[in-house]
């Protein structure tokens, strides 16, 4: 089982959807998400919601699922990108159960409005905080950034 | 049913594993409802992971699953050298495995222990577990200086050589563990109390654990025969022979089998590696700091499940995102549902059965 | 009037060295089962550490939290201490040595002895404490069914012996102890695995289980208010044991020794007993136990008294 053969069969079933396949991972719209992971599910044997997670790439927010596949031992990289200005996506909880917390704590991380999600609540960080801490533009007070060194001169350059 | 009863079981509570924080609905002494609250160790480690370089984190991963710093240790160090392509000698890699599978056997003894006071076993497991525990201390203490926070695994290899007279501290800690292990059967195992309260609690099925990403022993205990060592096997686990131990039921006395046996095939991989160590430098000559690009996911089967280090970086010192995985996050998410309907008691039962550690759950 | 005095300020002098010496037999026995040393400072291998502790409670702040239910709040150790003393009054700890030996005083030391639950239930109610009402709550529960095969086991004893009076059932073991003929070593179990749980021991400390409880019906307490529950608990349990001696293992009487060494000597054999249980055994659930009592014991012990009741009328 390749990334190529699974690109193939979405392809088949979402024959109008732009797909993307990078080293990666496959990189799908987030409109399209719920119904690839659906396809993913049912249909791939992709029972297992590993991890979820977002990175942020500072113009818009990349959303990235890690499902696995006990039969076909393969892990899939589904990767979409989120702009700023319009951060929901569909939630997945309704697939795996194990998404319901993971994206939770996407949420709380880094503010993706997981829609229809049965309890979206912050679930490190306190209810009435409104920040989101692991964007990159995130800023405190009492936060200092670590300068960032320039070259391979030594501990103090 | 009459008005519900509202008990906040922690972040304060002697059987909560740290600070984990309980909403119980209950009825009388049902659970009706479970909510757990996360939080209250919450150290933003992903964020400091981001102003850091990849050595300068190696030590924060020490205070994620602090019952297991060197099987962290193991997985940061696998996934930043996946990302920048970096090879470890021979030497290393043998004394990673030894040192994580002990680490494994000593975290395993631990959650023993600490089931067995859920139950009621008033103090006498855990200092049985602790008195083994602090032989596998006392050597990671002469071998890196640590005794909780180890940091020894490093980038490309391991911090310092092992000291001369490790390898046979090593063999008569296998002959030693192995006799108390026989004894911890007879005291715990078969007791006729200790399987009442834990056989047949908190079953977790095969499909629910699927669905809620539960690694591990826990895992195991519900009859899958899963374990990355095997199925994706990395530094040197191809080339031990071990077993994995699977339970029949999934409840909480098979989770407490699984991981006793679990302390048993590490001591067989430990045995077959302190045999086979190549000679050599296992310190590499790696620069301090790199740069990378690229995003690599590695995950190790820790003794809580599998723990994944997603690293995704953009050329500078720094990783642009470290996503950890923790096992016992996703272990915690299958709770609610497996103690609704129990009794208090029970429930108790359930989390210590799960072995969670709050430094990994909140990061 | 004066000597009944003197015996109770013996009895309360007694107890409370008694519930310090247990106290640091508990923590010695702990220690010498996990592999530990126990107390060792204070004093020779750590025997002053109960008088450093009583200090301690003795100079603690008496917290009243916020809500309580004051004066159920604060009678609930009394309710817990006095009957542990008045239950004194009719042990015989030799031939001479006893207050007072009522002719009806297994009957009177049972009875008194419950009145401990009220305390208990007192102490989970008025605590304004989830966790304490619910230790509270199981301890009702618990030693209300309990109660019933212990006496039970106890009638036997005075069906067999002819007589209520403590100084009478000793008399009865002159030429052999109960404990010895089949039917009674069955009461004997019996009583004492019902005995433990009224003193909320392990196997069957459900009303204070730590991991689920935090402490139970005294988590709200503290300072010299907690000491008095410390010492009624550590009290009970010798007067569970030694009210075993009497009725079961033949009392103060024994060859060569004095009969008061004797008698401690069994009662305390039968306290280290209980707290290597304790250190050794892991919680029954609270439903299990309920079961255990009501579909095993009593039944039991009724059975017991049947049959042997007819062997006797016979």
């Amino acid at each position: 089982m390749k990334n190529n053969d699974i690109l193939q069969k979405i392809k088949n079933k979402f024959p109008d959807l732009s797909l993307e396949e990078t080293p990666h991972g496959l990189v799908i719209p987030k409109t399209a998400l719920l119904d690839v992971a659906g396809f993913l599910k049912i249909e791939m044997d992709f029972e297992n919601c590993h991890c979820v997670t977002a990175v942020d790439r500072r113009d818009k927010l990349e959303l990235i699922y890690l499902l696995y596949s006990t039969s076909h031992h393969f892990m899939l990289t589904l990767k979409t990108f989120v702009t700023l200005d319009d951060l929901t996506v569909e939630t997945l909880s309704g697939l795996w159960r194990s998404a319901d917390w993971l994206e939770r704590e996407v949420y709380d991380l880094f503010g993706i409005k997981f829609q229809n999600h049965p309890d979206l609540r912050r679930i490190m960080n306190p209810d009435d905080w409104t920040d989101f801490p692991l964007r990159k533009n995130f800023t405190r007070a009492d936060f200092i950034p670590r300068p960032q060194s320039t070259g391979l001169k030594g501990p103090n350059s | 049913m009459g008005e519900l009863l509202t008990v906040n079981m922690g972040p304060q509570h002697p059987s909560t594993h740290g600070v984990l924080y309980l909403e119980l609905k209950m009825d009388g002494e049902i659970v009706v409802d479970c909510k757990p609250h996360l939080g209250y160790l919450h150290r933003s480690i992903e964020k400091i992971a981001e102003n850091r370089t990849y050595t300068q984190f190696i030590p924060f991963t020490d205070r994620l699953d602090y019952l297991a710093s060197m099987n962290n240790n193991l997985g940061y160090c696998l996934a930043v050298e996946k990302l920048l392509n970096i090879a470890v000698p021979d030497r290393a890699q043998y004394l990673r495995v030894i040192i994580a599978e002990l680490n494994r056997a000593v975290s395993h003894l631990v959650a023993i222990g600490t089931f067995a006071q859920d139950l009621g076993a008033y103090a006498t497991p855990l200092f049985y577990a602790f008195r083994d525990r602090e032989k596998i201390v006392d050597l990671f203490d002469s071998i890196c200086g640590g005794r909780l926070t180890y940091n020894y695994m490093r980038i490309g290899g391991v911090s310092a050589d092992i000291p001369a007279r490790t390898e046979q501290i090593i063999k008569d800690f296998i002959a030693y563990e192995r006799k108390q292990l026989i004894e911890y059967n007879e005291l715990l195992t078969y007791n006729v109390i200790f399987l009442a309260r834990s056989k047949n609690i908190g079953i977790l099925s095969k499909e629910v654990a699927r669905s809620y990403s539960v690694t591990g022993p826990m895992l195991r205990a519900s009859g899958i025969k899963w374990d990355i060592r095997k199925e994706e096997p990395y530094s040197m686990y191809d080339k031990f022979d071990f077993d994995v131990p699977v339970g029949a039921n999934g409840d909480s006395w098979d989770r407490f089998k699984v991981r006793l046996d679990e302390i048993s095939q590490s001591l067989r991989i430990v045995e077959q590696a302190i045999g086979g160590i190549p000679e050599g430098n296992p310190v590499s000559k790696v620069n301090r700091v790199f740069r990378g690009t690229g995003e690599a996911y590695v995950r190790t089967e820790n003794p809580r499940g599998e723990l994944g280090f997603y690293l995704v970086a953009e050329g500078g010192f720094n990783p642009t995102r470290c996503k950890i995985r923790s096992p016992s996050f996703s272990n915690l998410g299958a709770l609610s549902e497996l103690v609704k309907g129990l009794n208090i008691s029970d429930a108790v039962c359930v989390l210590g059965s799960m072995d969670i550690v709050m430094g990994e759950i909140d990061r | 009037m004066s000597v009944i005095f003197l015996k109770g300020l013996a009895v309360l002098g007694f107890i409370a060295v008694s519930a310090m010496f247990s106290i640091w037999l508990e923590r010695k026995i702990s220690a010498w089962i996990q592999n530990r040393m126990g107390p060792m400072m204070t004093g020779f291998h750590g025997t002053l550490q109960p008088v450093a502790d009583t200090i301690k409670l003795l100079l603690k702040e008496d917290i009243v939290p916020k809500g309580v239910d004051f004066l159920s709040w604060w009678l609930a150790p009394f309710f817990v201490t006095v009957p542990v003393v008045m239950a004194f009054l009719v042990i015989p700890f030799s031939s001479k040595w006893i207050a007072l030996d009522l002719n009806v005083g297994v009957l009177y030391v049972c009875s008194v002895t419950s009145i401990c639950v009220l305390g208990i239930f007192m102490a989970g109610w008025g605590s304004n404490n989830k966790y304490s009402l619910l230790g509270g709550m199981r301890s009702a529960a618990q030693i209300i069914s309990y109660e019933v095969p212990l006496l039970l086991s106890v009638l036997l004893v005075v069906m067999q012996s002819g007589t209520m009076s403590m100084q009478g059932i000793v008399a009865a073991q002159e030429h052999g102890w109960f404990i010895l003929k089949p039917h009674l070593t069955l009461a004997f179990l019996i009583y004492f695995i019902s005995a433990t749980a009224e003193v909320n021991r392990v196997p069957f400390d459900i009303p204070e289980a730590e991991s689920e409880l935090v402490a139970g019906y005294h988590t709200e307490y503290s300072g010299m208010k907690f000491a008095m529950f410390f010492v009624a608990e550590y009290t009970n349990m010798f007067i569970i044991s030694a009210i075993a001696t009497t009725l079961f293992l033949g009392g103060w009487q024994g060859p060569f020794l004095p009969g008061l060494v004797w008698f401690l000597l069994k009662s305390y054999g039968l306290v280290a007993f209980l707290m290597w249980m304790r250190w050794t055994l892991p919680r029954v659930r609270m439903d299990q136990m309920m079961s255990f009592a009501w579909k095993v014991l009593t039944p039991m012990a009724l059975l017991n008294l049947l049959i042997s009741g007819w062997f006797m009328v016979k």
